[in-house]
């Protein structure tokens, strides 16, 4: 039988979702259904004197008005900051509390007051515009790098800093500095992006008054942490009264792995109505309360001898939390990003200081490829710059800092097991024509054109997982993952795993595994996520995890299946256990023909006996039935790598930038499935793109927000593209049996430094991102000018 | 979204009857139905125009081009008359939105609610455009009074626009990346009687460039246009484009107007 692990299978679950068969969240509906819209915060920052519900209360279709007071009075827990950072000096982090609806004070445009729940959406929203709520407005912070200057937003949290962290050795860097041929500096901002899902966030509880159980339908990436968050911290009901479903969930991207406000109080006001609550967010309320991503203000620098060896890395950075600490709030800008500014390269002394602060902006949490976006863009455009001062080739001063032998001890935390960095630059090289670029960029320039290239060489760690580590890191919960493999009686088989599917194409992925493992067609297995009453506690899907830890767990809990399988064959065949062997779905006894395939092992499993006797096909002391479950947790992350080389083409007239051409070629280990592999490096490479060139998410001084919407929210579209070339080179992880690393967000890492390097090498000149047609356009403007006084 | 009364009516007189204070023609809905869904608009009372016969279509005759106010953008891009008549005015159209947005919204809609980024007004400048309405008609340069503001009396129901058609002519849009409406949008048209540059999405309203004019009425070169000064004073400016940006950018399309032309 062909291995179905990395053959280009399609799709699965496509022909639902394309053919809008798909079942969302806001799909659902049960019967006696309520709506709830919620009132939010028009102002940023804003004391509350007094809420009055009296006239929303009494308006047509109105069920219940609730309020933060509601909140306070049933003792329901605030949302929680998922990781524990300590400063530099040893102190705690400062978080402030994030009540579900607010009563004393409201910290962003869009923060939650109170909710409206009535028989149907529209009377809620009509209703919700008579709430009057009596704010005392006070200044907003704002801006990310003048947030510990100002004001404090809470009273115990002073210059707004949440923590003050370092990783590395200040007293190394010190000395690797003043032995320097040459200091390389950048200041950087990583502009802040806001998520957008195709599927806005939505969330149904239905409580039945007579089980005492809660079942909420919600947007989840990860519907079983919900669940532990939404019973442990919130208090709604206790895990065994509390069932999640994430149905199809129409992409998150980060920003759906944790339960918001809304769920939570969908959750609890269900059980004080005793009727279904439904919530389905608006794109309004996507721009306004999503999570967003990234905002970081860098000063990094580099220390390199004049031959290009890197002698040592620093990195300054003040990283915006928002206006609350989110879930992954802290993580973000901490170990999931300091770690990997030291890049794919030797470098013999590092330090990463992130200074998070508070401001009354929206949460920032963790938004595809969490930190390793900002630590890539921060090196490498660091690294750029030092090949332009140094005068050499920028393909040149990465090779000769690339680490070559493996595992690879990284500076700051990592043991990266396996790669071949050379390998993958020079093979990009070759696809990306770099020999021919020289004629590339005079043929734009005949045409009026500025062309320019751009390198990005990168690592990253994902596949978040060890529990012990990331637990001793501060992390509050463990991040295994768990399998459940199913034979049904018929020999068909449904896999239950605690990951989920949002986009990533899980339904056809495991499927291949699971087919390979047990020989059973792939149209016969089933995969089945997002409910926490069916199948095992999992961690969700985010961090590029599902397939190298869920993956696993999938893998090991075939592996029993085969090995109980053995021993009821042997029983059927009356050999010796040790005379079978299982090769494509059949167990088979050596040197001989005799044989039983899968199917029917699994058939006499379920149906443990034979007519007109009294014989058992399963051995003495088996249990019958065909299920194994297994969780997994790996010894360490993985570490997918590549090299990107973009060019682009600016029009000097307009300023508009053009990616020309881009070339991706990245290591992500063994690869299951090509289609959905470059699938979702193409994601990951617009998404990237998207932060490069088009998308900013911007406040105003007052803390409102200005691209609401997509007429100001700059949206890539297909069109801004050129065809990327891809292509995969692969040393196996060592971490995990399939040797898969993980390939859903390195599109988002490599290619925001790969297209600013270009322009910058395009306009001889820094330029912040997004490079946006009048920014591109100024420095044309510059650049002209210093020429005409150059001749 | 609030609730309203829906009218549909077959007759130009009833719609206009039927039009008071709190009321708006249905036409493509691609502007009145947004801005009701998101709260910034509420109507008392909505009057459908689309299945008034006479008011769809095109005719082309030798001097100008009459398109009925409820001619969607998509007839106009599509039509073989218009893009042998005023080839500029098809690509105009099929540079609007989207295909959904294309396929439902309409001339009459698009110039009675002149969005300052809008397309159409720019041709209605160029092009000397009539606009006929349910009592009269109302030539472009009067037509267009500022910022989503046009001579329109309320109740007053376009129901065509005849376009002149000119010697050359090219539109020339510079779109926002985000929203695809016009940063800045310049038509220039030359005529027997002289030359007009529409220019929207750089001023609260839609305009004839008279500096750019000027020059391309000694010389109708690309060139002739090197020399002339754009104030930005009175230009728009926000997170998309400064004011000088602007400035910049409206010579800048003017000339790869007149080049294409
Ligand atoms: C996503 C999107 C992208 C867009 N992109 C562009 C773009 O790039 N360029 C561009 O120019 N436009 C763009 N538009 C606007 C689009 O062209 C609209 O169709 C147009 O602005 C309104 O036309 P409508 O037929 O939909 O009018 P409606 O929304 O039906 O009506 C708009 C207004 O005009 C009035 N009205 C309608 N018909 C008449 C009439 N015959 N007489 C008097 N008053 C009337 C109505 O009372 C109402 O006040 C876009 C719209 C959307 C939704």
């Amino acid at each position: 039988m062909a291995s179905l692990v990395g053959s280009r299978v399609e799709r699965k679950e496509d022909k639902k979702l394309l053919t809008g068969r798909g079942k969302y969240t806001a799909d659902v509906t049960f019967a006696h259904q309520t709506y709830a819209y919620f009132v939010r915060s028009p102002h940023a920052r804003a004391q509350i004197k007094n809420v009055d519900i009296s006239k929303a209360a009494k308006a047509s279709g109105v069920v219940a008005v609730l309020t933060g007071k509601d909140i306070v009075n049933d003792k329901i827990g605030g949302l929680i900051a998922g990781w524990r950072i300590k400063s530099e000096d040893g102190s705690d982090m400062k978080v402030p509390a994030h009540p579900p609806l607010a009563s004393e004070s409201v910290n962003y445009v869009g923060d939650h007051v109170a909710v409206v729940i009535a028989e149907s959406l529209d009377e809620a929203r009509n209703a919700a515009e008579l709430v009057k709520v009596d704010y005392k407005v006070l200044k907003a912070v704002v801006k990310t790098d003048e947030a510990m200057k100002s004001d404090s937003i809470y009273k115990d949290i002073p210059k707004n800093l949440c923590f003050d962290w370092l990783l590395g050795d200040r007293a190394k860097v010190k000395e690797a500095f003043d032995g320097a041929d040459k200091i390389i500096k950048v200041d950087l901002i990583n502009n802040r992006l806001v998520p957008n899902a195709m599927e806005p966030r939505a969330a149904n509880a239905d409580y039945n008054p007579s089980t005492e159980e809660i079942t909420l339908y919600t947007t989840s990436q990860n519907p079983h942490l919900a669940r532990i968050i939404i019973s442990a911290f919130n208090g709604v009901a206790p895990e065994n009264k509390l069932r999640v479903i994430a149905p199809d969930v129409g992409g998150g991207f980060g920003s759906k792995i944790y339960p918001y406000a809304e769920e939570v109080v969908c959750s609890w006001a269900s059980k004080k109505i005793e009727r279904p609550v439904k919530w389905v967010g608006d794109r309004t309320e996507s721009f306004l309360s999503d999570c967003h991503g990234r905002d970081h203000v860098t000063h990094a620098e580099l220390a390199v001898k004049n031959d290009g060896t890197f002698l040592g890395f620093k990195n300054e950075t003040i990283a915006n939390l928002g206006a609350y600490a989110s879930v992954f709030g802290t993580v973000t800008p901490t170990y999931l990003f300091g770690p990997c500014a030291t890049g794919v390269y030797k470098m013999p002394a590092a330090y990463s200081n992130v200074k998070a602060v508070f401001t009354n902006t929206a949460p920032v949490d963790a938004y595809r490829g969490a930190g390793r976006p900002e630590a890539t863009y921060t090196i490498e455009v660091l690294v750029e710059k030092a090949a332009r001062e140094l005068g050499m080739d920028p393909a040149e001063i990465r090779m000769k800092n690339f680490p070559t032998e493996f595992p690879f001890q990284q500076t700051l935390v990592h043991s990266v097991d396996s790669g071949d960095y050379n390998a993958g630059l020079k093979k990009a090289m070759e696809v990306a024509d770099y020999k021919g670029y020289e004629k590339r960029r005079k043929d734009s320039e005949v045409n009026g054109k500025i062309r320019g290239i751009g390198f990005c060489t990168y690592f990253e760690a994902c596949g978040i997982a060890p529990s012990a580590v990331v637990m001793s890191l501060g992390c509050g919960i463990g991040l295994w993952e768990s399998a459940e493999v199913r034979f049904n009686p018929t020999g068909n088989v449904t896999v239950f795993t605690g990951s989920h599917s949002h986009g990533q194409g899980h339904d056809t992925t495991f499927a291949q595994i699971a087919a390979d493992q047990l020989g059973v067609p792939l149209e016969n297995i089933e995969i089945s996520h997002g409910d926490t009453d069916k199948g095992p506690f999992g961690y969700g899907t985010y961090g590029s995890r599902s397939l190298t830890v869920g993956g696993t767990a999938i893998v090991k809990a075939c592996d029993k299946i085969i090995a109980k399988g053995k021993k009821v064959a042997a029983k059927m065949l009356e050999v010796n256990e040790s005379d079978v062997e299982f090769k494509d779905g059949e167990f088979i006894v050596a040197k001989s023909n005799q044989k039983k395939t899968i199917g029917e092992v699994a058939f006499a499993c379920y149906l443990p006996g034979t007519y007109g006797e009294v014989k058992s096909p399963l051995p003495e002391g088996e249990e019958p039935g065909l299920k194994e479950s297994s969780f997994f947790d790996p010894a360490n992350f993985s570490f997918p790598a590549g090299s990107h080389i973009c060019e682009v083409e600016i029009d000097p007239d307009t300023g508009t930038t053009e990616v020309a051409k881009y070339t991706a070629i990245d290591d992500f280990g063994t690869i299951i499935n090509p289609l959905i592999v470059e699938g979702q490096v193409h994601g990951g490479l617009v998404q990237g793109i998207g932060q490069a060139l088009y998308e900013n998410c911007h406040y105003d001084d007052s803390g409102q927000l200005i691209t609401a919407s997509y007429m100001d929210y700059t949206m890539p579209r297909a069109d801004n593209f050129p065809e990327f070339k891809l292509g995969f080179t692969c040393t196996p992880a060592t971490s995990n049996p399939l040797g898969t690393k993980g390939c859903g967000e390195a599109g988002a890492i490599a290619s925001p430094p790969a297209v600013m390097n270009a322009v910058m090498n395009a306009l001889g000149t820094d330029i912040s991102m997004p490079a946006t047609a009048e920014k591109v356009w100024n420095a044309c403007q510059k650049m002209k000018k210093s020429n005409s006084e150059a001749a | 979204m609030k609730t309203f009364n829906y009218h549909s009516t077959k007759d130009v007189k009833e719609a206009t009857k039927l039009a008071s204070s709190s009321s708006a023609f249905l036409a493509g809905g691609m502007t009145t139905i947004p801005s009701m869904k998101l709260g910034l608009a509420s109507y008392k009372d909505i009057i459908d125009i689309k299945r008034i016969k006479k008011l769809s279509g095109i005719k082309v005759s030798g001097k100008s081009v009459t398109i009925g106010a409820t001619t969607k953008h998509a007839e106009v891009a599509n039509s073989k008359e218009i893009k042998k008549a005023i080839p500029s005015l098809a690509a105009l159209a099929e540079g609007i939105g989207d295909p959904q947005v294309r396929n439902r919204g309409t001339i009459g809609g698009s110039i009675a609610n002149n969005d300052p980024a809008a397309d159409y007004p720019s041709a209605c400048i160029a092009l000397n455009a009539t606009i006929h309405t349910s009592s009269r008609k109302i030539s472009a340069d009067k037509f267009f009074a500022g910022m989503f503001e046009t001579a329109l009396k309320k109740g007053e129901l376009i129901q065509a626009v005849e376009f002149q058609v000119p010697e050359k002519s090219c539109y020339q849009k510079y779109p926002n990346p985000a929203s695809r409406y016009a940063i800045v949008g310049v038509y220039v048209a030359k005529h027997k009687s002289g030359v007009n540059v529409g220019v929207t999405g750089a001023k609260s309203c839609v305009y004839n460039e008279k500096n750019i004019v000027s020059a391309l009425s000694k010389s109708f070169s690309s060139s002739a246009i090197d020399n002339v000064k754009i104030p930005s004073s009175g230009m728009n400016s926000d997170i998309h484009a400064s004011a000088e940006y602007r400035a910049n950018m409206v010579k800048i399309f003017a000339k790869k107007a007149v080049d294409a032309c």
